[in-house]
């Protein structure tokens, strides 16, 4: 039987592709209905920057054919072939729009195609669209994007978290059961944390950055969001692997990942709190729920122990040095020269400087010239030493830290943002007070660990969304799933469900709804 | 623009000592680019031999290509370098249209070869130690068009047109360390060391090192000191200096240039100057400034190159003999005097000269016929001696038949034409063109009665023991046989007929 | 360390050409200078004798076979460009020599 659409978009993808693979569903239908919500409520979200209507169908229509021809052709099908994606617009794709969220590659469609997608195209993943971002990825709110801010789905008037704002809200907001983020900072854990959904951040040379328009190489990496750990754990394997375009890429195999998140016992395990990374400076609700995860896991039979990162205090300035450095040098090449805006100076002599000039002036926003700005000032003469120089020092200093921590803990967790959402344009005009929201997901950057983030409930104060951040060290993604999941099933026993089934109903159109109640039968 | 100042170059040398710097750009003759698998051709069609890494596309990152990094130890190798155990590629940021990234992915304080030398032999056999400061792996720009204008230059064209083909064809830049000590050798040595690391790149296969292709390219410090300083004078360079010839003129004008100024007691600026060829003089371009502030980091898209010990013995045993000690061995062995030997190098044939010695012709033999005539020849023809058409097995059956008395040397070159006008083996053309030498007395001495009675004049020179003016009196006989006639011959029997001692 | 003022953003926004107002440069010092302040303790952090960084999962030697592969056609290569003639990017004058 066919379900009705409001319930379709209710399922995780792991559900998703048992319904497919059993042909309880359509490809097509399971698009389609996540086509219709884009539709009914993205008016209010803003979190599709692209609707990718027609290539999307085709690819479920695909799947569907291969399906019904039974054989060879219907076993070759992956797991996930069918399951609708949305996708970060940072990262490049053939026939659709890449805008990095700024005004100077509007209409700008790329060439080739990312790794990444690739391999949803290999897949068969229907590709729902291009979700908003910060500008450039660079923000925590994606109140930069220079397409109008994302709207939270538990709150209108609060922000989904950034730079990945677009793909967290999608997800939220059943407009996609998956999505891609791309994480320098926090860009996926941030907006996971504050939208209730799931985010995680690969280990660095996990995932294959071609094609993820680059901020700062060194710490730039792309990952999954989704609404359930597994989920998280089954894109993972589908987009990770090594790709021979990405000098970067690891060769390990990172093919146990959703084997992890099955496993469904911590016991034994050894969870460090890592000792800078809450308590001051923290929200009270955020703090709360932390805490009560601890004790969750601890009741589980994990073994929870205390480690300090006393270098995690220089995280956020090195970060804000390292960062816009190799910013300032990735996004030179915007210059009007060979794709993109191209905008002309108004008076003197019309010179290709003074078009470079004009063109990189009128394409990026204020957030993008400031870290330009600045990482200009960090690399050039006389200040590098004092400045990158030492940036990467401490980033030796933290990857020292993380060592010890890992010596003494299996995983490490800490709440992951300090706060939960805060309201659109509250803190716009402080840019210190925005980048102080990545506090707790920079220091797994700098290392190039891997970091997930699950929802921890709700804040007391607010009734907002609160994140749990998970570390491990490098290449060992697959403990994140394994302890992540079993976390998020204590934690849904006891809220009696998924976070997400306590939020707000949105707004939909009076004929589009067929049912409004959340959750049903099947 | 204005013309500049000059001093004579002598008077130059008398009151300062130049220094000298060279970078050299080699372009490596790789099948794909640096940092991308798009093929490294000359002269195709514009922007078809780019992919989106080499246009600097949005997303994109770069790979390294492997043989490049081995073209790159082989090339420190040949310069006496040591390889560095570990390096690292390096951002250059400034932005040009012709930079794709705006920025270029170079090294910077950690190039892949770094102290070794390079020995020069200036004309007359001196040696001169060249050092090498460091060898560098980096990637090319594309080529600018200038438009509207005066024809082609930079200076008010109304837009430009860039083509990246060549955006990332792998480069390795050769920077010395400051050359000091050559005093009015300059312009000489400024020659012969760029003419040396264009002969070794070839040798080594790593470049096909055609210099009006730009396959290397030569930027030329110059700075001058009053005799007896320590401390360098302020230096410009010379960009694109791109043949020998002109890196010799250039240098030698810098020289005279910077003597002037420095006589008028103004300072030398630290410029970028622009040769132009058909003056023979540079002009001022940039001056330095705070645009040129690079802000270099260590390429975070790229790894660290780690070269083994053993990968780089490894690619030691390949290298081919060195040209120079190539030359000094064949110098030896064919026992000619210096002067001929560097006619030999000058000319382009020790290499065809080496192989016809290796078909079986003398030195001095394939010495004669290469240098006496296929070298003309091919001037005539405007093309590479070892290009016209002479095979070594050409040059041994002409030899031969000269040697076994068939045709004498005239004959013989006249063979040689219709080798190259494509008429056979020498033996054939000989058959063909019925040329042999008449040895038969008879025929001549009619001959010479003939030329004798024809300039009566000349005879009685000769008798009176002006023996110079018997050429008239051979030349005659000459005509008359069709130049069949061996002229030793006709010599002796002109004399003997007059009755005159030799 | 030193404090950023006016003068030091305007020639940054030079070398990262950017044209820039009176009034945002006005603004943009002000703004860089509390960050630049924030930042100044990592200068302080780590010793002479700690090594730097640059990437964070430790890698050498990746290389690629010399061996070629795709390229666009002139009309892909050209797609985006705002300004194209003869299959070539058309710019302005360049002002600034070499």
């Amino acid at each position: 039987m066919t379900e009705l659409k409001n319930e379709l978009i209710r399922h995780s993808a792991a559900d998703l592709a048992a319904k497919l693979a059993a042909r309880e569903v359509s490809a097509v239908e399971v698009t389609q209905a996540h086509l219709d919500r884009i539709a009914d409520v993205d008016g209010q979200i803003n979190a599709f920057l692209h609707v990718n209507t027609e290539e999307a169908l085709a690819v479920a229509a695909e799947v569907d054919a291969a399906r019904a021809a039974g054989g060879a052709a219907a076993e070759e099908l992956h797991a996930l072939a069918g399951v609708p994606i949305a996708v970060k617009d940072l990262i490049v794709t053939i026939g659709q729009p890449t805008t990095a969220g700024s005004k100077i590659l509007e209409g700008w469609h790329s060439p080739y195609d990312a790794t990444v997608i690739k391999k949803l195209r290999a897949a068969k993943m229907p590709i729902l669209g291009k979700t908003n971002l910060d500008e450039f990825a660079m923000g925590s709110s994606t109140e930069h994007s220079a397409y109008g801010p994302t709207r939270n789905p538990w709150d209108l008037d609060r922000i989904p978290g950034g730079s990945g704002g677009g793909s967290a809200a999608a997800v939220a907001a059943f407009e996609a059961p998956l999505a891609l983020g791309t994480d320098t900072g926090g860009s996926i854990r941030q907006p996971g944390a504050v939208t209730g959904t799931v985010g995680v951040k690969p280990t660095y040379g996990a995932v294959s950055r071609y094609g993820a328009i680059a901020m700062a190489s060194s710490l730039d990496q792309i990952g999954p969001v989704s609404r359930t750990v597994l989920d998280s754990a089954l894109l993972q394997e589908v987009i990770g692997g090594h790709d021979p375009f990405d000098s970067t890429s690891l060769t390990d195999p990172f093919d146990n990942l959703a084997a992890a998140a099955r496993v469904g016992n911590v016991a034994g395990m050894k969870i460090g709190i890592i000792k800078e990374l809450h308590g001051e400076g923290y929200q009270a609700g955020v703090e709360n729920r932390f805490n009560e995860s601890l004790q969750l896991l601890k009741d589980a039979g994990a073994e929870i122990v205390e480690v300090s990162c006393p270098n995690l205090k220089y995280a956020l300035g090195a970060y804000y040095l390292i960062m816009p450095s190799e910013a300032s040098s990735n996004l030179a090449k915007f210059d009007g020269v060979r794709y993109g805006l191209r905008a002309l100076p108004q008076d003197g002599p019309m010179t290709i400087e003074r078009v470079m000039g004009a063109t990189r002036a009128a394409g990026f926003g204020d957030e993008v010239k400031r870290r330009i700005i600045l990482g200009t000032y960090a690399l050039s003469a006389g200040y590098y030493d004092a400045y990158y120089g030492s940036a990467q020092k401490v980033r030796t200093l933290i990857q020292r830290d993380f060592d010890a921590a890992f010596s003494n803990a299996d995983v490490l967790i800490s709440p992951t943002a300090p706060t939960t959402a805060f309201k659109l344009g509250e803190k716009a005009n402080d840019p210190l007070a925005m980048y102080l929201n990545d506090v707790a997901t920079i220091p797994a950057n700098m290392a190039g660990i891997p970091g997930l983030s699950l929802p921890g409930g709700l804040a007391d104060e607010d009734g907002l969304p609160v994140g749990v951040q998970l570390l491990a060290p490098a290449r060992q993604d697959a403990r994140l799933y394994r302890v992540g999941a079993v976390l998020e099933s204590i934690l849904e026993e006891k809220w009696g469900g998924p976070l997400l089934a306590q939020a707000p109903e949105l707004k939909t159109p009076a004929l589009g709804a067929a049912s409004n109640s959340a959750g049903g039968s099947n | 623009m204005s013309v500049d100042a000059t001093l004579s170059f002598e008077e130059a040398m008398e009151k300062y000592d130049p220094v000298l710097g060279f970078e050299v750009h080699v372009e490596l003759n790789t099948k794909t680019k640096m940092f991308s698998s798009a093929p490294n051709v000359f002269g195709d069609e514009p922007n078809t031999n780019v992919n989106e890494v080499d246009l600097g596309m949005p997303g994109v990152l770069p790979v390294v290509n492997k043989t490049a990094v081995e073209s790159s130890i082989k090339i420190g190798l040949a310069l006496n370098c040591k390889i560095a155990e570990y390096c690292r590629f390096a951002r250059k940021n400034y932005f040009y249209p012709d930079t794709p990234k705006n920025f270029q992915t170079s090294q910077y304080d950690e190039p892949i070869a770094y102290d070794g030398y390079l020995d020069i032999e200036l004309e007359d056999g001196t040696v001169f130690r060249v050092e090498i400061e460091r060898a560098h792996m980096e990637e090319d720009a594309g080529k600018l068009t200038h438009m509207g204008g005066s024809a082609g230059r930079i200076q008010g064209a109304d837009y430009s047109l860039v083509d990246y083909n060549r955006s990332g064809v792998p480069l390795v830049e050769i920077v010395t360390k400051p050359i000091q000590g050559a005093g009015s050798r300059a312009p000489e040595l400024a020659k012969a060391y760029v003419a040396a690391v264009r002969e070794i790149v070839k040798n080594l296969g790593v470049s096909d090192a055609k210099m009006e292709r730009g396959n290397v390219r030569c930027d030329a410090n110059v700075s001058l000191r009053p005799h007896g300083q320590e401390r360098f004078g302020i230096r410009s360079e010379t960009k694109n200096v791109n043949s020998l010839r002109a890196v010799e003129h250039a240098v030698r004008y810098e020289i005279q240039r910077h003597a002037a100024v420095l006589d008028s007691g103004q300072p030398v600026i630290q410029e970028t100057r622009h040769w132009h060829e058909d003056t023979r003089s540079t002009t001022s371009g940039r001056a330095k400034s705070d645009a040129d502030d690079y802000r270099y980091f260590p390429e975070p898209d790229l790894v660290p190159v780690v070269a083994s010990r053993e990968w780089v013995e490894e690619l030691r045993a390949t290298l081919p003999e060195p040209p120079a000690e190539r030359r000094k061995r064949l110098k030896e062995a064919w026992g000619y005097s210096d002067l001929e030997f560097r006619d030999v190098v000058n000319a382009g044939v020790m290499d065809s000269i080496e192989e016809t010695i290796a078909a079986g012709a003398s030195a001095d033999v394939a010495r004669k016929w290469w240098m006496g005539e296929i070298v003309g020849r091919a001037k005539v023809a405007d093309v590479d001696p070892s290009a016209l058409g002479v095979t070594p097995q050409v040059i041994v059956e002409l030899n031969k038949l000269v040697e076994d008395g068939k045709i004498n040397n005239k004959m013989a070159t006249q063979v040689l034409d219709g080798v190259l006008a494509g008429e056979g083996t020498p033996a054939e053309i000989v058959e063909k063109r019925g040329l042999a030498v008449v040895s038969d007395d008879g025929p001549l001495l009619e001959a010479i009665d003939a030329a004798l009675a024809a300039q009566p004049d000349v005879a009685e020179k000769i008798r009176s023991g002006k023996l110079q003016a018997i050429g008239a009196i051979v030349g005659g006989v000459m005509k008359a046989t069709r130049g069949q006639a061996d002229a030793g011959r006709v010599k002796e029997l002109i004399l003997e007929k007059l009755g005159v001692q030799a | 360390m030193a404090a950023i003022n006016r003068d030091d953003v305007a020639h940054l926004a030079r070398l990262a050409h950017i044209e820039m107002s009176a009034e945002e440069l006005d603004r943009m010092a002000v703004e860089l200078a509390v960050i630049v302040d924030s930042v100044k303790s990592v200068s302080e952090a780590a010793g002479e004798d700690v090594p730097a960084t640059s990437h964070p999962i430790p890698l050498t030697n990746v290389f690629r076979e010399d061996v070629v592969g795709h390229t666009f056609t002139a009309e892909q290569a050209l797609s985006g460009a705002p300004d194209a003639y003869e299959n070539r990017f058309k710019v302005p004058a360049i002002l600034d020599e070499d």
